[in-house]
């Protein structure tokens, strides 16, 4: 049959060359750390990937960059496609993890009642959203992900909301795992992919995942770009086990987060409120520091 | 063996189970269950149900209850669930996934009118928007064939020449409540139906490959048309699957569709679900009083069964085509089917729809003689009739 016919292509690397993602895009990047993490702990995954530029990344058929087994799933549909398949896998002691790689619109948006069920029910998944604040694969629309300020095509004169807190919210299910990466800290990174994947049950990863083309930033920006956003508190990098126990990974150096704005067009510069962008930064530091005393 | 007195809903999940727990000795069974009137109790059989190598997952929609589906299906095992009405609305997206993935689920569909207005009762239209879809659609008429069809879907559906995903159907409360007499098989004959499900193209977790990515038009259109092969293979492999049902069941589970008394018809009614149960009552004591009339019950609504239905009316001069269902703007959709199984053929036909039923209204034998008495006084057709309103009021209250 055509439409499964299997591919004769030995490559087993996770992400393979060739692949359509644009330059400096953070998916290449996360799925690369990703592929060396399941090498490292000698293990290996089947991928369920919604609609989104992540199923694009595959390539057209016959063909597929992916070296693993790939499913696509409907855009709200990965974490449940995931749990029928896991439950296979483990009902016949199959080994591989199954890990749901799903951009910010399949997580925040659209997806987020069947991720909410498959966390409640503490599917035996890895969920990965790799967090590109944006709708990139239909071309730039705003997500619940996109920054207040942030210019989409569908918020073309800046989006008036602020970025929702998908970690509070998957925190608050009190799964095994959850935690946030910045690629501008690989050992850190890769240190919380192999945490993931020495556990079971529900383990969700947040990745802030540069995109130049919705970002309207320079390729050679993406590694900056997230670095700033981590050392300025812009994007908390930190980890909570079963909902209650919180550590704060890389802690913010007091970087002015100007710069990150300055440096997407996404952003017009004198449309951000850079105070209120310091304070909120500060508030959301300052109860992650709360949560992680009061839980170490 | 045993008989039993039980609802149409106690047969699905019976069926359903029995295939899941028949598939032990292989990759087992998984499904997404979510409930809706009048299908819930299908859903909590299934539940309560021991399975020796089974996951029920009670998930948080339909959308979910059938990607859950697709992904055990995907990854080889036996998957099933159940839906009605809005609940099959809100999973469309996943119906149409499952078919093109060519995946053997097996969805019992209880046939509730589609809100709003909010109603429970039977019509078939929630069913029926799926027709284009790659599903086989089973249309049930009671408890037993409720059963022995679904037990049969999936034989059908996992034969390797076949390879889609079938959807059995039951009209709301008049099959899904009523408790009628049923033969309920032993789960050792059902493992002898149902052998080891072997989906050639399940996916293997050390096999890399991408299911479901872009494909060029080319790619796109021969997948169809390999759908459109295996369609037209169906017929032919539904009958094995009936034979061999009998054989180990010893019951005729039914053919594609069922005839009463066409042989010699002029009139033929043409009907679906439990209005076969009346509309066959009403001829029987017509053709005992000496009228030349006949009755066919479509079973098989996908794929269309043009052959057997142009067959079963061969002596007919005029067909009336009973939908419990609408088409905004054009009329029943079994009507429309059936016209076009005759066009080019028999040309000379009468083929005069009547909308009936809808909404969970009765069809009453009374309804019958009526749409009889339309149609022996035409003498062309003419716009679908509704049954049971008056359209020449000019308000309806
Ligand atoms: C049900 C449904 N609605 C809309 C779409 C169109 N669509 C495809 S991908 C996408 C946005 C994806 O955004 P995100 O999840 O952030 O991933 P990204 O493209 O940014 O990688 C949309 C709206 C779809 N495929 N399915
Ligand atoms: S649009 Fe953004 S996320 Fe999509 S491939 Fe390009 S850089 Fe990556
Ligand atoms: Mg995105």
């Amino acid at each position: 049959m055509n439409a499964t016919a299997p591919l004769a292509h030995d490559d087993k690397c996770l992400l393979r060359p060739g692949n359509t993602n644009c330059g400096g895009c953070g998916m290449s990047v996360g799925l690369t750390m990703l592929g060396r993490a399941l090498d490292k702990a000698e293990d290996s995954c089947s991928l369920v990937i919604p609609a989104c530029c992540g199923i694009v990344t595959a390539g057209a058929y016959p063909t597929t960059s992916y070296g693993v087994p790939t499913i696509a799933s409907t855009f709200a549909s990965s974490p449940a496609v995931a749990s029928g398949y896991a439950s296979i896998r483990d009902l016949n002691n199959e080994p591989g993890q199954v890990i749901c790689w799903a951009g910010d619109g399949g997580t925040y948006d659209i997806g987020l009642a069947t991720l909410s069920a498959a966390a409640e029910r503490n599917e035996n998944i890895i969920y990965i959203c790799y967090d590109n604040e944006i709708y990139g694969n239909t071309g730039g629309q705003r997500s619940s992900a996109t920054p207040a300020g942030a210019r989409t095509t569908t918020t073309p004169t800046g989006k008036v909301e602020g970025k929702k807190d998908i970690m509070s919210i998957m925190a608050a299910h009190a799964i095994p795992y959850a935690a946030t990466l910045s690629m501008a800290h690989p050992e850190d990174f890769a240190e919380k992919l192999a945490t993931a994947l020495s556990m079971t049950g529900m383990r969700f990863l947040l990745i802030h995942s540069p995109c130049p083309t919705g970002w309207k930033s320079e390729p050679e920006d993406s590694i900056e770009l997230v670095r700033i956003a981590v050392a300025s508190g812009l994007f908390p990098v930190y980890e909570v086990f079963d909902g209650a126990r919180y550590r704060i990974s890389i802690k913010p150096d007091g970087t002015d987060p100007a710069e990150y704005f300055h440096r997407q067009r996404r952003f017009a510069d004198d449309e951000i409120d850079l105070d209120e962008t310091r304070r909120v930064c500060a508030e959301r530091m300052r109860r992650l520091e709360v949560l992680a005393r009061s839980f170490h | 063996m045993s008989v039993q007195v039980i609802t149409g809903n106690h047969a699905a999940g019976y069926a359903l189970s029995a295939a899941g727990e028949a598939n032990r000795t292989s990759r087992g069974t998984a499904c997404g269950i979510y409930p809706i009137t009048p299908q819930t109790e299908i859903v909590e059989y299934v539940a309560k149900f021991p399975f020796s190598k089974g996951r029920v997952v009670p998930v948080e929609s339909e959308h979910s209850a059938m990607a859950v589906t697709i992904g055990a299906s995907i990854a080889g095992a036996r998957a099933f669930t159940a839906s009605s009405s809005n609940g099959l609305a809100y999973m469309t997206e996943n119906i149409m996934v499952a078919g093109y993935y060519r995946l053997p689920i097996v969805m019992v569909g209880v046939n509730r009118t589609l809100g709003p207005p909010w109603n429970i009762w039977a019509d078939q239209g929630d069913t029926l928007m799926l027709r284009d879809f790659p599903w086989l659609q089973l249309y049930c008429e009671d408890s037993q064939e409720v059963l022995d069809t679904t037990l049969l879907a999936f034989r059908l559906a996992e034969d390797h020449r076949i390879l889609l995903p079938a959807l059995t159907c039951m009209d709301a409360f008049i099959v899904s409540h009523t408790q009628t007499e049923t033969t309920m098989p032993d789960q050792a004959d059902v493992d002898r139906y149902l052998p080891d499900l072997d989906l050639p193209h399940r996916m293997r977790y050390d096999e890399a490959r991408t299911i479901g990515g872009l494909a060029w038009p080319h790619e796109g259109l021969s997948m169809r048309l390999e759908i459109d092969e295996a369609m037209k293979r169906v017929p032919d492999v539904y009958q094995e699957c009936r034979q061999r049902f009998s054989e180990v069941f010893g019951r005729d589970p039914g053919d594609v569709i069922q005839t009463f008394g066409t042989e010699d018809a002029t009139q033929i009614l043409i009907v679906t679900g439990t209005m076969a149960t009346t509309a066959r009552e009403v001829v029987r004591e017509r053709r005992a009083a000496g009228e030349k009339i006949g009755l066919v019950k479509i079973k098989m609504f996908r794929p269309f069964p043009e052959g057997a239905l142009r067959e079963a009316c061969a002596t007919a001069e005029r067909v009336a085509v009973l939908d419990r269902n609408y088409a905004a703007g054009t009329g029943g959709v079994f009507w429309q089917d059936t016209r076009a199984a005759f066009q080019g053929h028999r040309d000379d036909l009468l083929i005069q729809n009547y909308l009936t039923g809808l909404c969970g209204e009765d069809v009453t034998p009374a309804v019958i003689g009526d749409i009889l008495e339309d149609l022996s006084e035409r003498d062309a057709a003419g716009e679908p009739v509704w049954m049971g309103i008056d359209t020449t009021k000019e308000t309806l209250q």
